[in-house]
């Protein structure tokens, strides 16, 4: 009896650490069943242009994981820290060509390609490996959706837009993994490791 | 017997001047956060050539008297901080009062390893007079 019990307590142990490979990402947002196809949202096509007048669409970031964004320049509230975690994981996944990082101006009017361009010069950031974009200005809130992000116009609030300062992981396949407060250095360092989960699951072992 | 008060007396010392060590200008700490932080980062180190840093900046020393205007209505200037250039933008809080930014400005001055001054409150109102609106 004794042993038996002893053997529960052992083969608890055992699965409770769990050495076999992690729990994959969840896939976020609202599955649907079409034509008996389990589908979950996807981001929709998509076209901007970046800091050095490329156009960036879906194909920039193929066979590619990358991590997104929403900002303005004269952002006086949380945008710098946020930039300041984005330029952790832009430094630790600098050259791994898996990786991409995209950032969306909010701030159509002033946030120009050469204000961009300047920017980023200052960031200190590659634009192959970090793009910021402008493009159309309903294109651009309506894909914030769509990353689950928040991004409104507001007079009121300060700087006059009002958005998130999340970061949102997007896999090979267009959805959305994970997302993290980009203002919160921990939850960021817990967002790396959810990164290095995907890369796991999305990339043979090189 | 007299163990225990020599004891006391070190204790309380300990606690008493410990406690105001460890945080001198708790206000001022606050309204860092909620004010600066954003751009200047918790820990004073600024953001790559996008925002100077206050910690060990050179420029609250040379540029003392300025700094209330500056907390107050902003700077958009080309400054050097610790040689390196910087022609940003920084959006200023009009509705800083005096003690306010008394406050803050002892927090950054002694944060992070800073070693300033701490300002009065009539240095920072008399300061405030030359960029009134
Ligand atoms: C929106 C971002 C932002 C906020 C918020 C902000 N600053 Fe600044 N700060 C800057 C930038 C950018 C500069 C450089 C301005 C320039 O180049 O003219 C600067 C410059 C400074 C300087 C002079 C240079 C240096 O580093 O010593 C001080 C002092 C300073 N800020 C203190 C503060 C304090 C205190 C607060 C809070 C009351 C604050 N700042 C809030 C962005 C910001």
């Amino acid at each position: 009896m004794k042993y038996i019990l002893f053997f529960g307590i052992a083969l608890t142990a055992f699965w409770a650490c769990d050495p076999g490979a992690p729990r994959p990402l969840p896939i976020l947002g609202e599955r649907d069943v079409v034509n008996g196809d389990t589908v979950y949202p996807t981001i929709p096509d998509f076209s901007f242009v970046d800091q050095d007048s490329q156009a960036v669409t879906n194909a920039t970031f193929q066979d590619k994981i990358y991590v997104v964004d929403f900002f303005f320049i004269h952002c006086p509230t949380i945008c710098p820290k946020v930039k300041a975690n984005g330029l952790r994981i832009y430094k630790k996944y600098e050259n791994d060509p898996r990786v991409g990082l995209l950032s969306h101006s909010i701030d159509v009017k002033n946030d120009t390609v050469a204000a961009l361009k300047r920017h980023a010069e200052k960031l200190g950031i590659h634009p192959e490996r970090w793009r910021l974009v402008t493009g159309d200005h309903d294109a651009i809130y309506s894909i914030a959706d769509d990353y689950f992000s928040v991004a409104t116009e507001n007079p009121g609030a300060p700087g006059g837009f009002d958005h998130s300062g999340r970061l949102i992981l997007v896999d090979k396949y267009r959805h959305v993994r994970a997302f993290c407060d980009g203002t919160n250095a921990k939850d960021v360092d817990r967002f790396m490791q959810d990164m290095d989960r995907l890369l796991e699951e999305q990339f043979a072992r090189r | 017997m007299k163990v225990f008060r020599v004891l006391s007396a070190v204790f309380l010392f300990l606690f008493f001047g410990l406690k105001c060590q460890q945080n001198p200008y708790r206000e001022g700490a606050r309204l860092y956060q909620v004010h600066c932080a954003n751009c200047h980062m918790d820990d004073g180190a600024g953001l790559s050539a996008l925002i100077p840093p206050l910690a060990g900046s050179g420029f609250l020393k040379t540029h003392r008297e300025r700094l209330p205007c500056i907390l107050k209505y902003g700077l958009k200037d080309t400054i050097q901080v610790n040689g390196k250039q910087y022609a940003e933008q920084m959006p200023g809080v009009p509705t800083l009062s005096a003690v306010h930014i008394t406050n803050i400005l002892n927090y950054i001055q002694t944060s992070w390893g800073n070693q300033e001054q701490p300002f009065r409150l009539d240095d920072v109102e008399a300061l405030l007079e030359a960029c009134k609106r």
